[in-house]
């Protein structure tokens, strides 16, 4: 089993951090809230109307466009780690693979999946 | 090896508290966020088991961009609390059940086989010994297949998302 240490200090100075911010304003900080301070923050903006509603079907489209490729990244990964040992071999697999995503990606392109 | 044993104990017993909540819960919006729980849960077991690789992309793929696909068909459809029915006492009792008497059958299923849970064998499950068997002219057809499974979600999606082509 491989050692997961760094990924625990990692994961031990973010979550402190964290932690540390949160303290050291309240510990430092004086609460002076107000009505404007209390309100949902939105950016920056003031926040118009409720949270609760329909979205456009585009964002789902997008989503879905984004796994679909990001499914495709995680053959590459392990490929990398073989595609000397494969040789000529590994560089026709996988070129067959990303030859026929490319064509969905030039079908999604031409078709206008991406355009807004 | 105690830890891993401590490790893997903890965790199981995380997922299945959140997949539990998954379905308990009347807020969708909860739901799918015990399902994060769970599915990290699972990628710590991946990591347990010797395989940071599928653990990275437990998390990446499936608590990252799936769950987010979740999210946007909960936003798509706007789905509110789900409304108590007045058999809902009885659609619980009946779950139980039913999850009590799978869990029996496969139980008599295991004695009357006489199988036991054998100890994972002690393979190389490291990414790099798993990307030799992926890329292995066994399992070459299957890898370019999936390539043909990608594609066929993909015109799916744009198909069904985009009124006009």
């Amino acid at each position: 089993m491989p050692s997961y240490l760094p990924i625990v200090i990692l994961g031990a100075i973010a979550l402190g951090f964290g932690v540390f911010v949160l303290a050291a304003s309240h510990i430092i900080g004086r609460p002076r809230p107000d009505a404007r301070k209390l309100s949902t923050y939105e950016c920056g903006m003031p926040p118009v109307g409720t949270a609760r509603e329909r979205f456009p079907i585009k964002f789902y489209l997008v989503c879905m466009l984004f796994i679909l490729f990001d499914v495709e990244t995680a053959f590459f990964y392990p490929w990398a780690l073989v595609m000397d040992t494969l040789g000529i071999y590994g560089l026709m697999a996988m070129g067959t693979f990303f030859l026929v995503l490319a064509v969905g990606f030039v079908y999604e392109w031409k078709v206008g999946a991406m355009d807004w | 090896m105690m830890i891993d044993a401590v490790l893997f104990y903890v965790f199981a017993a995380i997922a299945v508290a959140s997949a539990v909540v998954v379905i308990g819960q009347r807020n969708p919006m909860y739901s799918a966020f015990a399902l994060v729980v769970t599915l990290c849960s699972v990628a710590v077991i991946f990591g347990l088991l010797g395989s940071p690789f599928i653990a990275v992309l437990q998390v990446i793929v499936y608590a990252g961009a799936i769950m987010v696909l979740f999210l946007f068909v909960l936003m798509l459809l706007n789905v509110k609390r789900e409304k108590d029915s007045p058999s809902r006492g009885q659609r619980t009792l009946s779950g139980v059940a039913l999850a009590l008497v799978t869990v029996l059958v496969l139980q008599a299923g295991a004695v009357l086989l006489r199988s036991r849970p054998t100890p994972a064998p002690d393979y190389d499950a490291s990414t790099f010994e798993m990307a030799k068997i992926l890329f292995s002219p066994h399992f070459l057809y299957a890898f370019e297949a999936t390539s043909i499974l990608i594609l066929a979600a993909l015109v799916g999606a744009v198909v069904l998302a985009k009124k006009e082509l």
